[in-house]
């Protein structure tokens, strides 16, 4: 671990973002902590996503600013540095496993032999020659995420990593992320499903554009009462409504 | 990395045999044709036979570059690799490399038929024919490249092919001499990179010496290409709304 673990590994504040004429994120700000696995939970279309895209330097920005391991969003050195994984596997489906791996393995300057071991990660050995497009949805998003692991990233930005898969998988990928994180990796890590709040670190409640509250597992259980994080999530919007 | 990225668009097109076919067959099945269309004027096919040797590449390199970028762009694969530490230049002349290569093996299939079982020629040789298909495949993909920012979808994509491609064959001298046009299409047609690349097919298969004009056509489509480029890398942004 090169970062001091007290520097945040992103810092963004009053953070807006305008998409045609909608206000998709609306003057946020939060801190992620450097070798955390923290998890951006809120509904479908609150602004997760361009949150995530706003975080790698992808997204146009209204105003506010984006620090990410101590440089702006975007900027040359992070892309050594930053693994992003979008919600749709963003891989060549006419290409076989090992033919993206290697090609982006070649694009992010990893050695021959991280192909392997990301297969290894990920749990796809054996499947290395299979095209992609013949592979299940799970297999591609795995695909996509083995994809982002071969440049070693520091920080690992990834959007719905477990949507549609078994629980089996999800159980698998959340150790994976888990063992990452101990390595030193810091993981955004977003769902629209609570129950994977329990597996983070930290987490961010998300609605409408803005974060709705910065906590832990623990905190959002005592903080509502509710020892069902689902639960809690809708006890602290209806409140939040009400208020 | 500009190797990686040829490298990778040529295995995404080898994983599909059908549209290699399609490119080697389609251009000779066509010249086929006109052969036997023309089969009582033969005079008719040797002067627009050559210059099609040159032109389908240009066509066929421009929808299918403009449908591989579409792809990129509405698979996040472009975005993915616009988070990672390649350049905008990187890819555009990956794309060269592999659309290049592609257009060369293109051009020699379709000029050897052409050349040796239907009975074309071209006073300045088979190779200088060879050469400017490449060079024309080269702008087509560039221009595929730039049309693909202003498609949404496939359907939309493969229409700019009829909007953008087809005045400017109607229009380069192909079909009727420009000086026998119109002199607002005749001029129009001086706008429009096609016709040179026409007209350095055209004076390619005269025997009259090569010369300034032809030096012209070669420059005017290396212009046109670094042109529709830099349009390509301008919509290549990073960051998107």
């Amino acid at each position: 671990m090169t970062e001091h673990p007290a520097t945040p590994a992103i810092v963004i504040s009053g953070l807006t973002v305008v998409r045609g004429d909608r206000q998709v994120l609306t003057g946020l700000s939060l801190d992620v902590a450097s070798g955390s696995v923290t998890g951006l939970l809120g509904p479908s279309g609150c602004g997760k996503s361009t949150l995530m895209r706003a975080i790698v330097g992808v997204q146009l920005v209204a105003s506010g600013a984006v620090t990410v391991l101590g440089k702006p969003a975007g900027s040359v050195p992070l892309r050594h540095q930053v693994g992003y994984v979008t919600q749709a596997p963003s891989v060549y489906t006419d290409l076989s496993v090992e033919e993206n791996l290697r090609f982006f393995a070649a694009v992010v300057g990893a050695e021959g032999t991280r192909v392997d071991e990301v297969v290894q990660t990920v749990g796809l050995g054996g499947l290395e020659q299979r095209v992609v497009g013949a592979l299940s949805g799970g297999q591609r998003s795995r695909v996509s995420l083995a994809t982002a692991l071969l440049g070693r990233p520091r920080l690992l930005v990834l959007d719905e990593p477990t949507v549609g898969l078994d629980p089996v998988l999800r159980a698998d990928l959340w150790r994976t992320f888990h063992e990452l994180a101990r390595e030193g990796t810091t993981l955004l890590i977003s769902s629209h499903v609570m129950d994977e709040a329990a597996e983070c670190d930290e987490i961010l409640l998300m609605r409408d554009g803005a974060i709705l509250r910065q906590t832990t597992p623990e905190g959002l259980r005592s903080e509502t009462g509710e020892p069902d994080l689902s639960r809690a999530f809708l006890k602290l919007i209806e409140s939040s409504v009400s208020t | 990395m500009t190797w990686a990225i040829a490298k990778r668009v040529l295995w995404q097109i080898r994983r599909d045999p059908r549209t290699i076919a399609l490119l080697l067959v389609v251009p000779v099945f066509l010249l086929v044709l006109l052969k036997y269309v023309f089969a009582g004027q033969p005079s008719i096919f040797r002067t627009i036979g050559v210059p099609l040797c040159g032109l389908f590449p240009f066509i066929v390199m421009f929808l299918i570059t403009s449908i591989a970028m579409l792809r990129e762009r509405t698979s996040g694969t472009l975005e993915r690799q616009m988070t990672l530490p390649m350049s905008r230049l990187d890819l555009l002349v990956g794309y060269g490399v592999a659309f290049g290569l592609l257009a060369a093996v293109q051009a020699i299939v379709v000029c050897t038929v052409g050349f040796a079982a239907l009975g074309l020629d071209a006073a300045h040789g088979i190779w200088v024919v060879a050469l400017l298909a490449v060079g024309n495949a080269l702008l087509g993909m560039a221009l595929g490249l730039g049309v693909s920012a202003f498609a949404r979808t496939e359907f939309q994509a493969v229409q700019f092919m009829p909007a953008l491609i087809f005045p400017q064959l109607i229009l380069c001298g192909l079909f009727i001499e420009r000086s026998q046009m119109s002199t607002a299409l005749y001029w129009a047609s001086w706008a429009l990179p096609l016709t040179y690349s026409y007209d350095a097919l055209a004076r390619a298969t005269k025997p009259a010496a090569l010369g300034g004009w032809f030096a012209l056509d070669v420059l005017v489509t290396i212009t046109a290409t670094v042109a529709a480029l830099a349009l390509g890398a301008v919509t290549l942004k990073r960051r998107t709304p």
